[in-house]
């Protein structure tokens, strides 16, 4: 690319961030509800998201059987986890079928990002310090936002506790401790102290250890149903030890807020790999560091305008060794830099119109010891314009924005020494329109919603430059959507029912320019990375709640989500000559049928809690043959907990039963799940 | 009040009923042993009748590393039938079934054997019918050829060298074939793949595809009486595949290094201890039917972007290309990656696999040996080596 055109680029965004500094502020504040805001106030801020997402908190997150981010995702309708199994496996999200490329995650309000293959682990984030888990389809509709938060097809928002005074008491500690099945060993801490009226700050630590073996069996059958083999074995090398350390600072400022925020995370664990004949041990192994600070700064600017500020700095370091001498030696380590910053503005133009102008920068690098690597440089500028307007019962939000990544790699090192370096730039555009319609203007309860949207993903690093595999030629990967929605609510006085919602959205969402992984010569070692896949889906997501009080002193609830989905590969319209053509088959081990249902009750000092989950059959290819066919799954948990207030603190004893019936099953291919399972937990909170 | 709360109840509980049907449908049942059956490919034709020709051929289906799916199909020339999986069929009590990666199949005297590249054996099995007869265990094995009452295997698992690479060498095992046990290694170069027996000798491609930066060069001599190294022959890098011709020269692939290098074919002559030949040619696989080399590869361009299915046959007497590209029926032209080609010595018939992307199944195609056009079929994932079976070994 040459300079003239960097220019032009730089001056056009430049020209977008204008308004931030030109100062034309006619606004009244606005109470952006948000991630950041309410550091001090003792309850959220109302949802002011045009199209509320489903959301998991306080009281419900505790309920769970959840150790993980990952275990508690499982709840929400249109969200598959794929998990490798066990306390150290990975675990990725991806919602509605787009690919989980396509889901940004937010912890705390600022992006996590891996530049090096997109991939997010949420089984590392652990529930010890959440408060609160959102995850929204298009994106999260609240007009204050980055453009960032704007970028992605869905949004897993994880937002964790923020400290609490009452009484007067400028202190708060929490100690726990779990153990369990895996030899799981989970003892946490967290620390909050008021400073000032206006400052406080809180700190959590926790060690996780497991040895993580778990049995688990197959089996197969003959036509008559007698056993044709039956084996069992001990999952091996899925250890994991784990610390992780986070401090934050949440303050007050003269028509604002701010909070700081440092995360460290240092883990090492083995890689348990894949079951196979033969085979039923692996030793590769991983070591990860991820450090990052990231901070939030929201203040108004007169009557009708207000500005935020985010800023991120992120180092990550990872190591893989594989010391298996029957394949081939590796030892690998790689490091990772993000700098993020973001600068949003919103004004009210009228009483009921809004806008707001968000621009980002964000900085990654990417280094390893591997022979002849890319090192690449990438920079990315976003700028998002978004709007909403009300009229009557109806509100509407708009938005439009712009992402262009400057690239800087090196070509692989080869006989000559000789490298040469390359530029390339890309820009993505992305646009949506959410609206919520309250048809009957006497009856609130009802709500009709829906939005479509166009985003993109840009090809990770792996994607472009990973040695022999990667492709500098890619494009971004686009996904469009559109999704029209219902939602009901009634509450109730004086009935046992205390309130009910239903909410019903239908969707198609298309993917196009897929990236995948296509043969490159005659070789089955040999891929490369391509933009030719396409997706069409069709999707129904349904989620029912309920809370009842059926006698004093008794509570009771539920919540069902369920999810249908068909998710076919359109990428080869010519093979489609047999049963076994990919063309429009269901895309690999996205379940038909999925669905999760959790019951509890609460009585005086006793919780008690109840969740199922179901994944229907999948395939694990788009070839839809009986060879490739994978079982459904489903699992029943039961927690049980007990509270006991003493005079200056409160314990609370926990006991969890999973997988109480001890299905033997598997999300991926031949990396057995563990069966039943159990911890025991106790904590102090003084 | 109470009627809303009674509404709210019918509405509710109907809903949740119908939701739990829905989920209890679709339950888990016990996962039965893969017995697909026979199937007829259209326009296949029982041939029984053709004296000294092989009554049948197996397939072996590689799979895709971790998912556990090499298989074996076996075509019947009595009846025309196809029949795929073959190997669960005949031993549906073998715990996790074949195993990962399927590389090589052959059968010798009335024994089928096949590397399991990713499962670390080599499993042997009846010719007649695909029972299982036994394993041996060969860390990362590759390619095997026999010489009288000995297999013959490489691997890529030998010792470590501690160095900044932390290289391995690659050796050849020495397997007993009536007691299935390893006699003896000879430590090889690198990544040893293909293997022939010629002369008393073995000769093994080192391809050191390990070490992309440093290929290796050499075929090494391997001197059978001794099992030694006699001595190494330079030829080109990355080397693949070997095929012993009935005057003794020695045909090697070499895969080229996928950017500047391209692929090649060699043909080296033992006698003079020279390279006899040199063709531009991506042998990626290679059949030896009468005196003629079968070839078939796929080159990728990075121009293009695209592979280039190719195919060429080569007269190994006169050392001539007689054809270097594929004349003969169109639907050769629908194979997307031809990745194992065989040849019916007795009928002439040319059979033709395609790896199509890799991760779907793959597709075997039948030429009459003018190119004609005969069948085709689906076959599992990656179908990537072909035994036929004589009458001889299936008493």
């Amino acid at each position: 690319m040459n300079a003239k055109k960097v220019v032009t680029i730089i001056l056009f965004y430049l020209l977008m961030a204008y308004p931030l500094y030109a100062g034309a502020v006619v606004s009244e504040p606005v109470d952006s509800g948000g991630t950041m805001l309410d550091s001090l106030v003792v309850t959220a801020a109302p949802n002011q998201s045009t199209i509320a997402g489903q959301q998991l908190s306080g009281k419900e997150l505790d309920r769970l059987s959840a150790l993980n981010v990952a275990d508690a995702v499982r709840y929400f309708s249109g969200a598959q986890i794929k998990d490798y199994g066990g306390v150290g496996g990975v675990k990725t999200v991806d919602v509605r079928s787009m690919g989980s490329n396509h889901i940004g995650v937010f912890y705390d309000g600022i992006a996590l990002g891996n530049a090096q293959n997109g991939q997010i682990d949420l089984g590392r984030y652990s529930l010890d310090n959440v408060e609160q888990i959102s995850l929204y389809n298009g994106q999260k509709s609240e007009l204050f936002a980055t453009a960032k938060d704007l970028a992605s097809a869905g949004a897993l928002y994880i937002r964790t506790r923020r400290p609490r005074f009452s009484g007067g008491k400028p202190f708060n500690m929490h100690v726990s401790l779990r153990g369990g099945s895996f030899g799981l060993i989970n003892p946490s801490v967290r620390l909050e102290y008021r400073f000032s009226e206006s400052l406080s700050g809180s700190l959590s630590a926790e060690y996780t250890n497991a040895d993580g073996r778990y049995r688990f069996r197959y089996r197969r059958v003959y036509p008559d149903g007698s056993t044709a083999w039956d084996t069992t074995a001990v999952r091996q090398n899925g250890d994991v030890e784990a610390l992780r350390v986070e401090a934050a600072l949440f303050g007050r400022i003269t028509d604002g807020s701010y909070m700081v925020k440092g995360y460290f995370f240092d883990s090492d664990r083995g890689i348990p790999g894949a079951i196979v004949n033969n085979v039923w041990k692996n030793s590769q192994r991983q070591w990860d560091r991820n450090l990052f600070v990231q901070g939030n700064l929201r203040r108004r600017l007169g009557d009708r305008n207000e500005m935020m500020v985010n800023f991120k700095y992120a180092r990550d370091y990872l190591h893989y060794l594989n010391p298996d001498t029957t394949l081939m030696y590796t030892d690998n380590e790689f490091w990772q830099t993000e700098v993020y910053a973001s600068v949003a503005d919103m004004v009210e133009i009228l009483p009921d119109w809004h806008a707001n102008l968000a621009v980002d920068y964000q900085l990654n690098t990417l280094s390893s010891t591997l022979a002849g690597f890319a090192d690449p440089t990438r920079h990315t500028l976003m700028a998002a314009l978004s709007s909403n307007y009300t009229i009557g019962t109806l509100s509407m939000q708009g938005n439009a924005g712009t992402t262009t990544i400057f690239d800087r790699s090196w070509s692989p090192r080869r006989g000559d020494n000789h490298r040469t370096l390359y530029r390339r730039s890309r820009t993505a555009f992305v646009a949506g329109l959410f609206i919520n319609w309250q048809p009957l203007r006497d009856y609130a309860g009802l709500r009709v919603r829906g939005f479509a949207k166009r985003t993109f993903r840009m090809p990770t690093f792996n994607d472009l430059y990973y040695t022999d595999m990667g492709n500098a030629s890619l494009n971004p990967e686009y996904a469009t959507q559109y999704d029209i929605g219902l939602s009901q609510r009634w509450d109730f006085t004086s009935t046992i029912w205390r309130w009910l919602e239903l909410r019903l959205d239908g969707y198609h969402n298309r993917v196009s320019d897929k990236i995948i992984a296509v043969p490159k010569g005659n070789s089955q070692y040999r891929w490369m990375m391509m933009n030719i896949g396409k997706v069409r889906i069709w999707g129904l997501d349904f989620n029912a709640e309920a809370s009842a009080e059926p006698a004093a002193g008794l509570e009771i609830g539920g919540k069902l989500a369920y999810t249908w989905q068909r998710a076919m590969d359109y990428t080869d319209p010519a093979d489609c000559l047999d049963v076994a053509g990919t063309y429009k088959g269901q895309i690999a081990y996205i379940p038909e049928h999925s669905g999760a249902f959790t019951a509890f009750a609460n009585w005086r000092r006793w919780e008690l809690n109840y969740s199922f989950i179901y994944v229907g059959e999948r395939w694990h290819n788009s070839s839809n043959i009986p060879e490739n066919y994978e079982q459904p799954w489903y699992t029943h948990d039961m927690t049980l907990s007990y509270t006991l207030p003493l005079r200056r603190c409160t314990l609370r004893f926990t006991g969890e039963l999973n997988n109480l019936l001890n299905q033997q099953y598997e999300v991926i291919l031949n990396y057995p799940m563990p069966g039943r399972n159990w911890r025991l937990g106790v904590s102090l909170t003084l | 009040m109470q009627k809303i709360k009674t509404t709210a109840i019918y509405r509710t509980v109907p809903l949740l009923f119908a939701a739990a049907c829905l989920i209890m449908q679709s339950c888990r049942h016990d996962v039965m042993v893969d017995f697909p059956g026979g199937q007829k490919p259209g326009g296949a034709e029982p041939d029984p009748s053709v004296p000294d020709a092989p009554i049948g051929f197996y397939l072996l289906n590689q799979g895709n590393m971790g998912m556990n799916k090499a298989s074996i199909d076996y075509y019947d020339y009595t009846t025309g039938e196809y029949t795929r999986n073959i190997y669960t069929q005949a031993n549906p009590d073998a715990v996790m079934a074949l195993g990962d990666v399927g590389n090589q199949i052959v059968i010798h005297s009335d024994r089928l054997w096949a590397i399991i590249n990713c499962s670390n054996k080599v499993e042997v099995m009846q010719a007649s019918d695909c029972r299982r007869i036994g394993q041996t265990d060969i860390p990362n094995c590759r390619y095997m050829a026999f010489d009288g009452d000995y297999a013959y295997i490489s691997s890529y698992a030998g010792p470590v060298i501690i160095d900044d690479d932390y290289d391995q060498l690659g050796y050849v095992a020495k397997i007993n074939t009536t007691t299935l046990r390893e006699e003896a290694r000879c430590i090889v170069r690198f990544q040893p793949d293909g293997i022939a027996v010629s002369g008393g000798r073995l000769y093994v491609a080192n391809s050191g595809g390990y070490r992309p930066n440093n290929y290796e060069k050499t075929l090494s001599v391997i001197d059978i009486s001794t099992f030694t190294v006699e001595k190494e022959v330079e030829l080109g890098i990355n080397l693949n595949q070997v095929v012993a011709d009935a005057d003794g020269k020695i045909w090697v692939s070499s895969r080229g290094d996928y950017y500047d290098v391209e692929p090649h074919l060699y043909c080296y002559d033992p006698a003079s201890d020279r390279i006899a030949a040199s063709f531009d040619i991506d042998a990626s696989s290679m059949w030896l039917s009468g005196g003629t080399l079968y070839t078939v590869g796929n080159s990728f361009s990075y121009d293009t972007m695209t592979s280039t299915p190719m195919f060429s046959r080569i007269d190994t007497s006169a050392m001539t290309v007689e054809q270097s590209h594929w004349e003969g029926a169109e639907e050769f032209g629908q194979i997307k990656a031809p990745y194992c080609i065989a040849v019916d010595p007795v009928r002439g018939d040319i059979y033709i696999t395609d790896a199509g992307n890799y991760v779907n199944p793959g597709y075997l195609y039948a030429f009459a040996a003018d190119g004609s056009y005969k069948w085709r079929q689906r076959t599992g994932d990656v179908p990537a080596s072909i035994a036929f079976l004589y009458p001889e070994d299936a008493d």
